[in-house]
């Protein structure tokens, strides 16, 4: 949990949120374990990690669309604007849902409804959360089509999911779940499942939206290049737990956390020379048994004794950069398994 | 004599079922056992199986299980249509026959056609579905075209119609009939199967490493429509058992003085309001069984999902 | 500008002039869509519409391009696991689409392919040890102990460990799946592997370590990859040359650095420039195309990409003109009409209703 930079007070609070799912028997898999973090208004906070990590559950327990066997396990807080989202009602939460606190998905055809037209889907949002009648929000979901994009609206609205594209399907989605001015965008993998090209025009768009609605964005990914280009603010995510969080700049300048340099460096970007690629070893653990200690000291290269037994906290690093790692307490550590460390590992 | 068969069959079908339990045993990672271990967590689907097994085990056993003969008719006079008490727990009826022994035997003849015939139209069925589905092209469309005339003839007004006119069938003869007027289902479901497992890239590579159709179709095809074929073959007992029981009970199936639940059923029709047990005992039969096939076929499905294994 | 050879220069030569392992001539594959109960034929989709290239004995030549531009039925036609329409496919001087029976059966040995889903590309009812033997039973290059070494052998070289060959599929992680995909292919010890998108769907990290194993077994068994992709940042690690498809065509053929560094087709540039960069400093001079990725089954006239394109030139001429994909560099080809030097000569673009002379644009920096 770190400071935030400005004094204003956050859009979106959580904290020790734990999700956990009961699949029957002695097993409980622990996909999120205690995460704390803000989203301050304005801006564009990213969620990054690989598969399993733990992040579409956090954010589909943001929105309290989680289903047995999974659970909110008490203990875990989630406020926003104020008000605690955990403890209202089935009517309450659904007020919120998608008219404060949108979600984009990263398949859209799977996520619209494939026997209604795009046009009807959005416009029913308006319908659910405002008085508006079938002709004016037919008519702002037309004019919400052109806002994201997508040319000639009024007939695209008329045709069902399968007959647009996919770029049109996620600007669709993006337009539906702008509908009601939402003051918080979740947008899990928005991009994965397009093409670069089109990848390169959502992100365009979804900033473009941003600064004129003036939304906050919780953009959830895997890819770096995307938090790079979009993010102010990006938060790691591994085994559950957040293990670093920075500024970007920072996190790509400076970053603190193994996994995070790993990340960082198994990564093959353009203009990169290199003749192999970093490599993290190892597997990501299961959920239902993270390790004792670090989650990550089986395959961090730095680990020693303390951190196969000892839970790092998340230690202050600089201004707004907290990292999940004994190696702030003694940093000389990293020195002295420097040189077995940055030269590449055999495979 | 009849007490210690009783007892030899309780035994006997506790040692299947726990045998069955402790096959899922163990951490092979082997989607057969999976799908066992599955199946034995839920609870209704294996109670189910459990009672399918002990109905089996007495069905087999039923010449040394059942106090009476089926088809004696001691006392026509004094011994008719007796309520059920602790000599005949099922009653008697109208040709002073114990229900209960008829009951019993009853449960081999319907049992054992049921279970035969889904073998027949198992057989055929994935055989034809398998074929349709591989080939695909005009084969398959051609071959789908006489699944569907076959489907919309009636089926059991064909059955009644061939069985009242070749009137009387022999057993045999009925077991093969309901076979090959019931393979349809069977058919379409190995077809749908087939045709989605053609396209696996698993499949592409064992093609792209030079294996032969017949080396595809054994090796990666057939292990992988077991499943559903497994589940279309619980179902499909059920369904063939009420179709049996239904053509016996016009007259046209297992005709007496041979039992079947079936009809058993009719026997005691005509006077079911007074002397309920010889109907009632008989349908209930029918009902527990096929509630019992139809909670283990549910139950195989989820057991054997395949989503659930990809991880 | 200088008169371009064209002529014979459909590829860039290896290095020591060496023939290709793999050449392909205008390789063609058109799904017909049909229509009603007798399935009448309505129209084809052009999934792959002339399409030439060479793959030298070694290197690794990238196939790369959006969604729906032909790229993996390219290499799986080229396996004649989808049979082309319409092409020459020669593989060591043989003629691919002349063989079957035992002779394909045989070849098939030579060019192997791994899939992009590590999930549905492994039978979940065989053991891994079963999958990975498979090949060796199929062409009986051993059988019982001496095949069971032979398993462990290959799935030490991919980097698992003997044990898992009892173990099935469902039990590990993607890349682990991969891995043993890999060791299948190499199984029949192939000269040739197809690479269809093999890291498109794995973690970032464990990418590395799959890409990595696909470099080492290449220096060490001289294998030749045709590598499909869409993620070019992967692609401009491992690939000696590349190959940009859109709408079933090669638009542009090239050593990787010339590809990178000085592409020629706007739609390479504007690919290039799309690519997100993990750098929050880098300035993002984006060209961003309008519009979608036109469907296969209805390519536009002309130039497939003309509704896109960026090029200051593009006129009508771009719409009539199919444009030749033609040497524009020594060992740089690229298909464009407005990209000088062209063999399309200003009066027959003229002709085709051109109204603006062409031009070399060079690609707005993004690297």
């Amino acid at each position: 949990m770190t400071s935030s930079p400005s004094a204003s007070a956050p859009l979106l609070s959580i904290r020790d949120l734990s999700t956990w799912f009961h699949t029957g028997g002695r097993s409980v898999s622990r996909a999120v374990d205690g995460v704390s973090f803000d989203v301050m208004p304005h801006e564009t906070v990213g969620l990054v990690g690989e598969s399993g990590c733990g992040k579409s559950v956090t954010s589909l327990s943001i929105l309290r669309l989680i289903e047995r066997p999974g659970r909110i396990e008490p203990g875990s807080r989630i406020d926003f604007e104020g008000r605690d989202l955990l403890s209202l009602d089935d009517r309450a939460i659904r007020a919120i849902r998608g008219n404060r606190i949108s979600m984009i998905f990263q398949e859209p055809m799977t996520s619209l409804n494939p026997v209604f037209n795009v046009g009807d889907q959005i416009a029913e949002v308006a319908r659910v959360h405002s008085r508006a009648s079938r002709r004016e929000a037919w008519e702002r979901a037309v004019d919400m089509l052109q806002q994201v994009g997508v040319p000639a609206p009024a007939d695209r609205a008329r045709e069902y999911p399968h007959q647009l594209s996919g770029g049109l399907r996620q600007r669709a989605m993006i337009a539906m779940a702008l509908m009601m001015h939402p003051a918080l965008l979740i947008a899990d993998e928005p991009t994965t499942a397009l093409d670069v090209t089109i990848q390169a025009q959502i992100l365009e768009l979804l900033a473009e939206l941003q600064a004129r609605v003036g939304m906050s964005i919780l953009l959830i990914t895997h890819d770096l290049g995307v938090i790079a280009e979009s993010a102010t603010r990006v938060l790691v995510m591994y085994a559950g737990q957040i293990v670093e969080e920075a500024p970007v700049r920072t996190l790509f300048d400076a970053a603190h956390h193994p996994y995070t340099e790993g990340l960082l460096s198994a990564m093959p970007r353009l203009g990169d020379r290199r003749e192999r690629l970093t490599v993290i070893p190892g597997t990501v653990p299961s959920p239902t048994q993270w390790p004792a200690g670090c989650r990550f000291h089986d395959r961090c290269a730095y680990a020693w004794e303390r951190c196969r037994t000892q839970v790092p906290p998340l230690y202050q690093i600089g201004a707004g950069h907290v990292s999940r790692c004994h190696l702030a307490a003694e940093p000389a550590r990293r020195q002295a398994s420097g040189a077995a460390a940055g030269a590449a590992p055999a495979s | 004599m009849h007490t210690l068969t009783w007892i030899a069959a309780a035994v006997l079908t506790t040692l299947v079922c726990g045998a069955i339990a402790r096959a899922g045993d163990g951490d092979s990672g082997s989607p057969w056992r999976i799908a066992l271990t599955r199946l034995r967590d839920n609870h209704t689907a294996f109670a189910a199986l459990c009672v399918i097994v002990a109905l089996l085990i007495v069905a087999a056993l039923a010449p040394w299980l059942a106090p009476y003969s089926p088809i004696a008719q001691p006392d026509i006079v004094k011994l008719k249509n007796l309520p059920p008490s602790l000599a005949h727990p099922f009653g008697t009826d109208f040709a002073s026959r114990d229900v209960f022994s008829r009951a019993l035997y009853g449960a081999r003849v319907s049992l054992s056609v049921a279970l035969l015939a889904i073998v027949v139209s198992a057989s055929v069925g994935t055989a034809y579905g398998a074929i349709a589905g591989y080939v695909g092209g005009r084969i398959d469309t051609i071959m789908m075209r006489l699944i569907d005339a076959g489907l919309s003839v009636p089926r059991i007004l064909l059955l009644i119609a061939v069985l009242a006119l070749w009137a009387p069938v022999p057993l045999p003869v009925l077991v093969l009939l309901l076979g090959l007027t019931g393979w349809f289902g069977v058919s379409r479901v190995v077809r749908a199967q087939v045709l989605s497992l053609r396209e696996r890239d698993m499949v592409v590579a064992a093609r792209a490493l030079g294996a032969s159709d017949r080396e595809i179709l054994w090796r990666h095809i057939l292990p992988n429509v077991l499943s559903p074929i497994i589940v279309s073959i619980t179902l499909g007992i059920a369904n063939v058992l009420i179709v049996e029981a239904g053509l016996s009970y016009l007259g046209v199936g297992v005709r007496p003085p041979s039992a079947s639940w079936g009809n058993m059923i009719l026997d005691g029709a005509d006077e079911i309001a007074s002397l309920w047990w010889i109907s009632t005992f008989p349908g209930l039969a029918i009902v527990v069984t096929v509630m019992a096939f139809n909670l283990l076929g549910d139950g195989l499905r989820d057991a054997l999902d395949p989503r659930q294994v990809d991880g | 500008m200088t008169a371009p050879n064209v002529a014979s220069a459909r590829s860039a030569p290896a290095p020591n002039g060496a023939a290709p392992l793999l050449a392909v001539r205008d390789l063609v594959k058109h799904f017909p869509i049909t229509r009603g109960v007798f399935r009448r034929r309505a129209g084809a989709v052009r999934a792959v519409d002339g399409v030439s290239l060479d793959v030298f004995p070694g290197e690794t030549l990238a196939l790369v391009g959006e969604s729906g531009c032909g790229k993996t039925t390219t290499g799986r036609a080229i396996l004649r696991l989808i049979e082309p329409t319409a092409g020459e496919i020669r593989f060591d001087g043989a003629d691919v689409r002349a063989l079957d029976g035992e002779a394909l059966r045989r070849l098939r040995r030579q060019m192997q392919i791994i899939f992009q889903d590590p999930f549905s590309s492994l039978n979940p009812r065989m053991t891994v040890g079963a999958i990975v033997r498979e090949g060796l039973t199929i062409h009986k290059l051993a059988e019982g102990e001496a095949a069971d070494a032979r398993v462990r052998e290959l799935l030490d070289e991919v980097g698992l460990r003997a044990d898992v060959a009892s173990r099935y599929p469902h039990e590990f992680s993607g890349g682990q799946r991969q891995r043993i995909g890999i060791a299948r292919a190499l199984a029949v010890e192939p000269r040739f592997i197809v690479c269809d998108e093999p890291v498109s769907a794995l973690d970032v990290s464990v990418q590395a370590q799959v890409i990595n194993l696909l470099e080492d077994l290449q220096r060490q068994h001289g294998l030749a990859y045709l590598f499909i992709a869409h993620d070019l940042s992967v692609v401009e690690h491992i690939a000696d040359r590349v190959a940009v498809m859109y709408l079933g065509r090669i638009v542009e053929l090239a050593d990787a650095d010339e590809v990178y560094r000085r592409p020629i087709m706007p739609y390479t540039q504007a690919l290039l420039s799309a690519v997100p960069v993990p750098d929050p400093t880098r300035e993002r001079r984006r060209i961003i195309l309008s519009g979608d990725v036109p469907s296969p089954a209805n390519p536009p006239s002309g130039c497939p990409f003309h509704p896109r394109c960026p090029h200051p030139r593009k006129d009508e001429a771009c719409t009539r003109l199919v444009p030749p994909l033609e040497q524009k560099e020594a060992g740089h080809l690229a298909a464009c009409i407005k990209q000088t030097p062209t063999t399309v000569s200003w009066p027959e673009q003229q002709a085709a209703g051109g109204t603006m002379q062409p031009e070399r644009i060079m690609p707005v920096a993004s690297g």
